[in-house]
């Protein structure tokens, strides 16, 4: 299972890179005026290389050079925590105060929470709703992660709806590792562990990739995977991609065991302030395999095409 | 513009107003009792500029009120009225009593930054003293025992970006020893209409939130398509200059807007020292005053050898003290931009009230490149062209070295280092970058002030050989926000201080293992930067501005003992973590 989801992922990300090396072909005219751009490190053992009116008489001498590896600090200079203004202001006094400045250095908390998608679809048929929202509360290594995503149609009701609770613990400078649950609170009831790891991959992709190990023992995955390309400070194009995986057929949930589905999007957004942008899109989704005879059976197409008009926005 | 903000703005607080007749220093010597230390209630509005308070018993007073800039408004945080607060004036070898009054809802605190005082009045809460509740008066008091240009500022929360900061001048016990016609203050600092803990929260959650200049399809960028691919690839950006600049923040110039009119009177031929202070919570500014050489004459409050440049580069928190002689033209513009160039803090140098000089355009925003992540190659070429120092490391050519190369390789760094995803870096190769002008100013057409034309004028008392080196790596998480010293994010609680025994000699040699330039603010004592100088001249400062990916080093002669505060002076980074203490054992108390 680790290998298929590092496929997808890869797989994920082959997809939108050729969004990325789109952006960049407009600029190959600027390339010749680069070097103007790019200082050249200073010497630290030229003394002539501060110029302008200084003093070149005293720099001339021979200036030692000092130290050059690092020795431990000698038994006089003491050890443990600092402490020295509790003799002057009392202890007591001095740890409360600590402990206020604690809640506010540091590691100290945030809460975010955001609609990455939180739209209509437009689509021959039936035109439908989605959202996709998440949240977290906690310091920048450890945090508490809430996610929503369903969607529906207009007049049937929600079709699809789950909710996560996950905690996140950092296991890289750009990834965290995700452990907790998910509930399917539309269609049938199911409860899944899960295990993921979400993240920014090189070139600047936000992928977000889970394994799903449900109650009645199917395992399953989904890897997400946008890309921000902004075309202006505000105007900004996102293509998205969704692969969800199975490792056997799980029929109630009209999913085929394998590749069951794959879902290209990219949305054009504009950033009114940062924090609200309305967008429009295009998305496709391919039911494949068995997931695709699942839904046929049902009269349903594994193939469809949606617009969609929609506002991300985040606090 | 009328009288009373005409009054305001041309604020001379030199008694030697001699000049000019009708002189604004002295009628503003009459300033009004309630600028003194009167209260001010909840949601006043904050007036502009600042008094001028001296003696040996000065009273202070915190509050908040109201700030209007260029027509933004938001909540401030002022020093008896006032943003910039009150002037505090005093002379070398005086005791003074300053008394500071909390009238906020929230415990507050000053700190006197650069001075020399008994650690328990350096004014951080946590570390030198309980803080300042609401209501309460906290006496400080400590000999006078330097002289120069410093600044004051609460180091309590976020308050010093909502405006409670000030400037501090002393004078020099036997006089003067530069004359001059004029002596003014150029304070700079930003104002922003936010909350700065919404700044906080949003330096953690979004992503480049408050740049406006980002790149994109279409900027204009001198960047092709395989640097933007490397940038990318590295998930960094190059233009990450400044956290926070315009439009979120307006420069200010001694509480005033660039629209606002700032202005100095000036007559053709005078001397006048302009002492500038950078009192922003996040700006390094670029200060050039088209048309006027200025002459460097002291830094961080410590006076150094003359030296003259067209510009210079201040970081917050740093002071420096220049000479300026202005010919016949009718005004001169003093220009401080932002390092990002999204924006500029402006004062005027008027030969008449209401004499404006032509304004620069913004110049194009400067980008990151190889070098400031520590990769070096090009260094040999350092030599000889010293003007335009732009050649050797092209990242153009490196984009295809990256292949094989690691940006984070952790076997660079020493064992003491916390390796974990607070750390998204490592410089390749870190080499001292003292004599790097700053960024943006590395191929400007005209001469640039760096840390090795600074030169103690009088020679340092201590000038042995230090006795060992202490590496301290400056660390960070750019995407997570993150800041810290070797790994590990100042907690307030259990920190393991940098300790230091009674007196003695210690090279620190600060890495700065992230893509931004970190000032680096030492509380309680000089340093002296190891700058190529002789020990004797090396010149004595309590900031040190660390360049991206490079290096830098002090020396200390621990002679201030107890605990005293050392972080990086970014309000934002600080808070986010990069800070530590440095414990001075005192005499007879080592173990």
């Amino acid at each position: 299972m680790k290998s298929s989801l590092f496929i997808a992922v890869a797989l994920t990300a082959l997809i939108l890179q050729s969004a990325a090396f789109a952006q960049h072909a407009g600029h190959e005219g600027h390339g010749q005026s680069t070097e103007t751009a790019s200082p050249a490190p200073v010497n630290a053992d030229d003394p002539h290389v501060g110029h302008g009116s200084m003093d070149h008489a005293a720099m001339d001498e021979d200036v030692s050079p000092g130290p050059l590896s690092e020795t431990p600090a000698p038994p006089e200079a003491g050890s443990g925590p600092p402490r020295a203004a509790d003799k002057i202001w009392g202890a007591d006094v001095m740890a409360h105060a600590r402990h206020k400045e604690h809640g506010k250095h540091g590691n100290f908390p945030v809460l975010w929470v955001q609609a990455d998608r939180f739209e209509a679809q437009l689509r021959q048929g039936n035109d439908g709703f989605l959202w996709d929202l998440q949240g977290y509360y906690g310091n920048p290594t450890s945090k508490l992660w809430l996610k929503s995503e369903g969607e529906g149609e207009f007049g049937e009701g929600v079709e699809d709806a789950e909710i996560q609770a996950l905690w996140s613990k950092a296991v890289d400078p750009f990834w965290d590792l995700q452990l907790g649950v998910r509930q399917d609170v539309a269609g049938p009831s199911t409860t899944h562990a899960v295990v993921g790891l979400q993240g920014l991959a090189p070139y600047m992709f936000e992928v977000d990739a889970a394994l799903f190990l449900s109650h009645r023992g199917d395992v399953t995955a989904r890897i997400e995977g946008e890309l921000e390309q902004r075309i202006t400070q505000r105007l900004i194009v996102q293509p998205r991609a969704e692969l969800v995986l199975s490792a056997q057929d799980v029929p109630q949930l009209d999913i085929g065991g394998g590749i069951d589905k794959v879902e290209l999007g990219v949305r054009l957004r504009y950033e009114i302030i940062r924090e609200f942008a309305p967008y429009v899109g295009v998305e496709q989704t391919w039911h494949v395999g068995n997931g695709a005879d699942f839904l046929r059976a049902k009269g349903k197409d594994p193939s469809t095409t949606n617009y969609v008009v929609g506002i991300r926005f985040w606090f | 513009m009328n009288g009373y903000s005409y009054l305001l703005k041309t604020l001379r607080f030199s008694r030697r107003s001699l000049l000019g007749g009708m002189s604004v220093g002295a009628a503003l010597a009459s300033a009004p009792s309630w600028a003194r230390g009167g209260n001010i209630a909840q949601d006043q509005p904050i007036r502009v500029g600042f008094d001028e308070l001296r003696g040996d018993v000065i009273d202070l007073s915190v509050g908040s009120g109201r700030r209007i800039v260029e027509g933004r408004r938001g909540m401030g945080v002022a020093v008896n009225g006032t943003v910039p607060g009150p002037l505090v004036r005093l002379r070398e070898g005086q005791n003074v009593r300053l008394n500071v009054t909390n009238k906020l809802k929230v415990d507050t605190s000053i700190h006197w930054h650069g001075l020399l005082v008994p650690f328990q009045f350096d004014g951080v809460p946590g570390i030198s003293f309980p803080g300042i509740a609401p209501g309460e008066t906290f006496a400080y008091e400590f000999p006078i025992r330097q002289s120069g240009t410093y600044w004051y500022h609460s180091h309590s929360g976020l308050q010093e970006q909502q405006g409670h900061y000030a400037p501090l001048i002393i004078e020099p016990k036997d006089g003067e020893p530069v004359k001059v016609d004029r002596d003014y203050i150029l304070l700079l600092s930003e104002f922003t209409p936010l909350n700065p803990y919404f700044i906080m929260s949003r330096l953690r959650t979004g992503e480049g939130y408050f740049n406006r200049q980002l790149s994109s399809w279409t900027d204009k960028y001198p960047m092709n398509a395989a640097e933007r691919r490397m940038w990318a690839e590295m998930r960094m950006m190059p233009t990450d200059i400044a956290d926070v600049s315009a439009p979120t923040y307006t420069y200010l110039a001694n509480g005033l807007g660039p629209k606002e009119g700032m202005e100095y009177l000036f007559r053709a031929g005078e001397r006048i020292r302009l002492r500038l202070i950078n009192g922003g919570a996040m700006t390094f500014f670029n200060v050039r005053i088209p048309g006027l050489p200025m002459t460097v004459i002291a830094a961080d409050g410590q006076n150094v050898r003359p030296v003259e440049v067209d510009e210079l580069q201040i970081a917050t928190p740093e002071t420096y003290d220049v000479i300026i002689e202005p010919g016949n033209a009718e005004a001169y513009a003093i220009v401080c931009e932002s390092m990002d160039r999204s924006g500029m803090a402006l004062a005027m140098l008027a030969s008449r009230p209401g004499a404006r000089a032509q304004l620069p355009a913004l110049r194009d925003p400067p980008l990151l490149t190889m070098a400031d992540m520590g990769m070096n190659h090009g260094e040999e070429s350092g030599h000889g062209d010293h003007s335009s120092m732009d050649h050797g490391t092209t990242p153009k050519a490196s984009s295809h070295d990256m292949a094989g190369m690691s940006m984070r390789d952790t076997s660079l760094l020493p064992p003491d280092v916390e390796i974990g995803p607070g750390l998204d870096m490592v410089s390749m190769a870190p080499v001292d970058k003292t004599g790097d002008p700053g960024l943006g100013l590395r191929d400007v057409p005209h001469r640039v002030l760096n840390y090795r034309m600074l030169s103690a004028l009088e020679p340092n008392k201590d000038v042995r050989e230090p006795s060992r080196l202490l590496e301290l790596h400056l660390t960070g998480n750019m995407e997570r926000y993150m800041w810290s010293f070797d790994g590990r994010m100042f907690t307030s609680l259990d920190d393991e201080p940098l300790r230091f025994a009674w007196n003695e000699r210690v090279r620190v040699k600060l890495v700065n293992n992230t893509m931004m330039a970190h000032p680096i603010h030492l509380h309680g004592m000089f340093f002296e930067v190891v700058n190529g100088q002789t020990p004797a001249h090396q010149p004595r400062k309590n900031v040190l501005v660390v360049q991206p990916g490079a290096s830098a080093s002090f020396d200390l002669t621990a002679n201030e003992p107890g605990d005293w505060a050392f972080h990086c002076h970014l309000l934002y980074h600080m808070h986010g973590g990069m800070m530590q203490v440095v414990t001075v054992v005192g005499p007879g108390e080592g173990s």
